[in-house]
């Protein structure tokens, strides 16, 4: 019996683990929630893989590092048409892509035409977002070995923020067509300061340094592994007990608890991210056709509140429906302040002295721009019934709950929207036009018809100078907050925690993190 | 003659299990489509359009009645063909297989903690009962059976990883560890591959996540150990092997321990369910790539292959080692006869 259990004893300890590692080795492993979904650049859609395709791939243009400004990548230079239909792209001579093969016109080709021909070789995916934001494409052309031509069919504008996303990327045809899209979908190649290395699906991810990577910077790193930990406590842990480098993932919940734990070796890194969380108001359902009652209802919203307690100040109040980093932001507008006084007076003037009654959705789940939706509900609902409006708290499952706003079937409706592209376009026609207020496909949740607002859409969406769309969008922020269809509510901080020896940690504009740049003191 | 018998016995259990699992396949398949939305809206995204969605749905047969779509799903899994994860595409047989022997690994392991320690304890506390060891072990086992294990995960990490800094919080291996799979079960791949390091390290990963998964078996066990024993010392052959003048030792291990071990290899058979279930939450406080993790991930994100072939597989297996058991009992008690 003590022999038994003296052995025990013995083998615990035998398994007690040192860490593992060459030294001198820059190894980043990066903890997150859950899985890549695959590695073909052009098919994926999730956060997760696109966390890891960032680090291997490389896009014609690309976003500033701290502002969805839009500078050169394997593009060095670009010139538009007057008709503006026909964009002219010079590329970079001295690329080559991990397989040692050289990156030229053919490979620009090969990557956008594999998505837009359903005839080529390589078609073999869904592409959803190719026929979301390149549907407008006619073809890709190679002028010479580094040049390219594409030709819209109608101008727009936004198309050169879409270039830096995700079916912009630039993947190796050789690789792809001789052993295949199956296998590239495992195996990718590109030309980014990463090279895939090994993946255990569900469990580990390992890519290492390019060092042949053509960039003025980087990387730093020899070896960067993601590594699964689905649970956010656990995640935590794991970073706690020095296991992992860095987390993504990050809920003001988990901040909550860093800060009951005093260490200071690990790092928040945060900024504004690229999304809103907004109160949308069913404006073809009465009486928020008034615009004094949907006035009064911004008036009763309390953001400081919801952004101090419910992001645990990890988020900033909104007052337009896009964030302050993009381009064309208004900051002239004064937002309505919270004063029930005024509230009270404006529900007198539209006919309601005494309130009424209506539902309030909000979201069964979490997402960066409403961490707890049920808990912005609570705080809305309390002040409308302050002013004598009652509102019911309603949800359904994710998938029941967006297919019914979709078919407008709410009165007031908690909701939000994380950006593409970094194009206000994105947010203010995707959001809020009348082209999008169909019922069944509707994601203008508010059913926003004004003419105006439109109008200035289209406009913005024909010119390419920036200057003069970042005019119309100034203008049509000012409408909507005139018209109120939705409050905003906030801007929520892209958050992640690193150790504290961790330099040059940020966030892309999409709130993806690159680490080019990522170094590690050691 | 006696094999032969045997042989028409298993033949005949194992011609049961088919309408078992038929029926199971049928509720597996009733309760995905009592789930709001559709596998088109998940395959397209939050950007379709309702001409494409459309369009999908006559592709898929979604537009059919529902036991048209059952029998052609039915169709499909006689063959071997789970279909296809809707959000990774990967089969999801495939995906399966490599889940699996991450279960596998930690199930067994923690069974086998769960059998030593449960029939250790509850045989000792048979033999002396009603002394201190008995009494504790009751509690012990009460505690045990009553421990939510995603509390009990993760009072184990603060205890052994961040406090005493002895064992990594979760994981399979250390990140940095290579090891390449072969059987799948990292454990036996460390040793055939000769790397003594990087079995300590699987070992070391394992320690924690199959204790917390054993819990709850181990005090079942303990118990129904506890109680059978002392059933069978109660017995009239006991009582004459006594007064045989046969030994204490060979009476409990020859004549007691025997019979009393057909209930413990009932519970053993019953507890490997409840090791699933468990092991949905082992799995995801220790993330472990297992099974249980990657069936929670399908219904999160509405993979109607992911969940019912994962459902499918996993209960078949239950189906199986339910089976197993039936027959170990034939090998054990002479008086079951087929």
């Amino acid at each position: 019996m003590k022999k038994l259990f003296c052995l025990m004893v013995a083998v615990l300890l035998a398994v007690v683990t040192v860490s593992p590692g060459l030294a001198g080795e820059k190894v980043f492993v990066e903890g997150r929630a859950a899985d890549s979904l695959t590695l073909d650049p052009h098919d994926a859609t999730d956060g997760p893989s696109n966390g890891v395709l960032l680090q291997i791939f490389d896009t014609l243009v690309k976003f500033r590092d701290d502002s969805t400004e839009i500078v050169p990548s394997l593009a060095t230079e670009w010139k538009t048409s007057e008709d503006g239909l026909t964009w002219t792209f010079k590329l970079r001579r001295d690329v080559r892509f991990h397989d040692g093969t050289p990156f030229n016109a053919d490979a620009v080709v090969f990557s956008f035409e594999r998505q837009r021909d359903e005839k080529h070789p390589a078609h073999e995916g869904k592409f959803a977002y190719w026929s979301y934001m390149f549907s407008n494409v006619e073809y890709t052309k190679k002028i010479d070995d580094f040049t390219v031509e594409m030709k819209l069919k109608e101008p727009y504008s936004p198309f050169l923020s879409n270039l830096a996303c995700y079916p912009g990327r630039i993947v190796s045809p050789t690789a792809m067509s001789e052993k295949g899209v199956e296998h590239f979908r495992s195996n990718p190649v590109g030309t980014g300061p990463f090279r895939f290395a090994e993946w255990k699906r569900n469990d580990i991810l390992v890519l290492v340094a390019n060092r042949d990577y053509w960039g003025e910077e980087g990387p730093y790193l020899d070896k960067l592994i993601f590594r699964v930990i689905p649970d956010d406590t656990a995640r935590l842990m794991a970073l706690l007990a020095d296991e992992i480098d860095g987390m993504g993932g990050v809920t003001p919940e988990t901040i909550k608890i860093l800060k009951e734990k005093k260490r200071s070796d690990i790092k928040v890194v945060a900024n504004v991210g690229m999304n809103t969380g907004y109160l949308a108001m069913n404006m073809s359902v009465k009486p928020f056709d008034n615009p004094k009652v949907r006035r009064a209802i911004a008036h009763c919203v309390d953001k400081e509140q919801i952004v101090r307690e419910i992001f645990q100040s990890m988020g900033k109040p909104a007052k337009n429906i896009i964030p302050d980093t993009l381009w064309g932001y208004n900051d002239d507008i004064v937002d309505y302040d919270y004063d029930l006084e005024k509230a009270k007076k404006l529900l007198d003037e539209a006919g309601y002295p005494e309130g009424f009654e209506t539902e309030l959705w909000y979201m069964p789940v979490s997402r960066p721009y409403m961490p707890n939706s049920k808990h912005v509900a609570q705080v809305i609902q309390r002040d409308l019934g302050r002013v004598g409006i009652k509102a019911k708290l309603v949800t359904f499952d994710w998938g029941t709950y967006l297919s019914k706003l979709h078919n407008l079937e709410h009165s007031m409706c908690l909701c939000g929207w994380l950006g593409d592209n970094g194009d206000p376009d994105n947010f203010l026609y995707a959001l809020f036009d009348k082209d999008n207020a169909e019922k069944g496909s509707a994601q203008n949740y508010a059913c926003y018809l004004s003419e105006e607002y439109h109008q200035l859409m289209l406009k913005a969406q024909r010119v390419a100078d920036v200057e003069k769309r970042s005019a119309f969008y100034r203008e049509a922020q000012v409408i909507f907050h005139e018209d109120v269809p939705a409050v905003p509510l906030a801007h929520g901080f892209n958050l992640a925690l690193v150790k504290g020896n961790v330099r040059n940690f940020i966030f892309d504009p999409q709130g993806a993190n690159n680490f080019q740049k990522v170094d590690l003191e050691l | 003659m006696e094999g032969e018998k045997v042989g028409r016995y298993l033949l005949r259990r194992i011609c049961m299990m088919i309408p078992v699992l038929l029926v199971l396949s049928l509720l597996i398949f009733l309760m995905i489509e009592t789930i709001p939305g559709d596998p088109a809206e998940i395959i397209l995204g939050d950007h379709a359009t309702p001409e494409a969605l459309a369009r999908l749905r006559t592709e898929m047969g979604l537009d059919r009645p529902w036991f048209v779509r059952y029998g052609a799903f039915l169709g499909r899994v006689v063959r071997g063909d789970l279909g296809e994860s809707l959000i990774s595409g990967a089969p999801v047989l495939d995906e399966i297989k490599a889940k699996l022997a991450a279960t596998m690994e930690l199930s067994v392991f923690a069974l086998a903690v769960a059998v030593v320690v449960g029939v250790f304890v509850g045989f000792l506390s048979a033999w002396k009962q009603n002394s201190l060891f008995d009494y504790l072990s009751t509690v012990g086992a009460l505690l045990g059976v009553s421990m939510p294990i995603y509390w009990l995960g993760f009072l184990m990490i603060i205890f052994f990883s961040l406090h005493l800094g002895w064992l990594p919080t979760s994981g399979r291996t250390t990140a940095t560890l290579s090891l390449i799979p072969v059987t799948g079960f990292y454990g036996i791949d460390a040793l055939l591959a000769g790397d003594w390091h990087a079995f300590r390290d699987v070992l070391a990963h394992l320690v924690m996540p199959s204790l917390c998964l054993a819990t709850v078996p181990m005090a079942t066990i303990a118990r129904m150990t506890r109680s059978s024993m002392l059933e069978a010392l109660n017995q009239d052959y006991v009582r004459t092997a006594k007064a045989k003048g046969v030994s204490t030792g060979k009476i409990i291990s020859v004549h007691a321990f025997k019979n009393a071990s057909i209930p413990i290899i009932t519970v053993l058979g019953l507890q490997f369910g409840t090791l699933m279930g468990g092991a949905i939450l082992t799995e995801s406080v220790f993330s472990w790539p297992g099974v249980g993790t990657w069936i929670l991930q399908g219904i999160m994100a509405r993979d109607y292959a992911v969940i019912s072939g994962g459902t499918l597989v996993v209960s078949a297996l239950f189906i199986l080692v339910n089976l197993g058991v039936d027959i170990l009992y034939a090998f054990l008690d002479p008086r079951i006869r087929y």
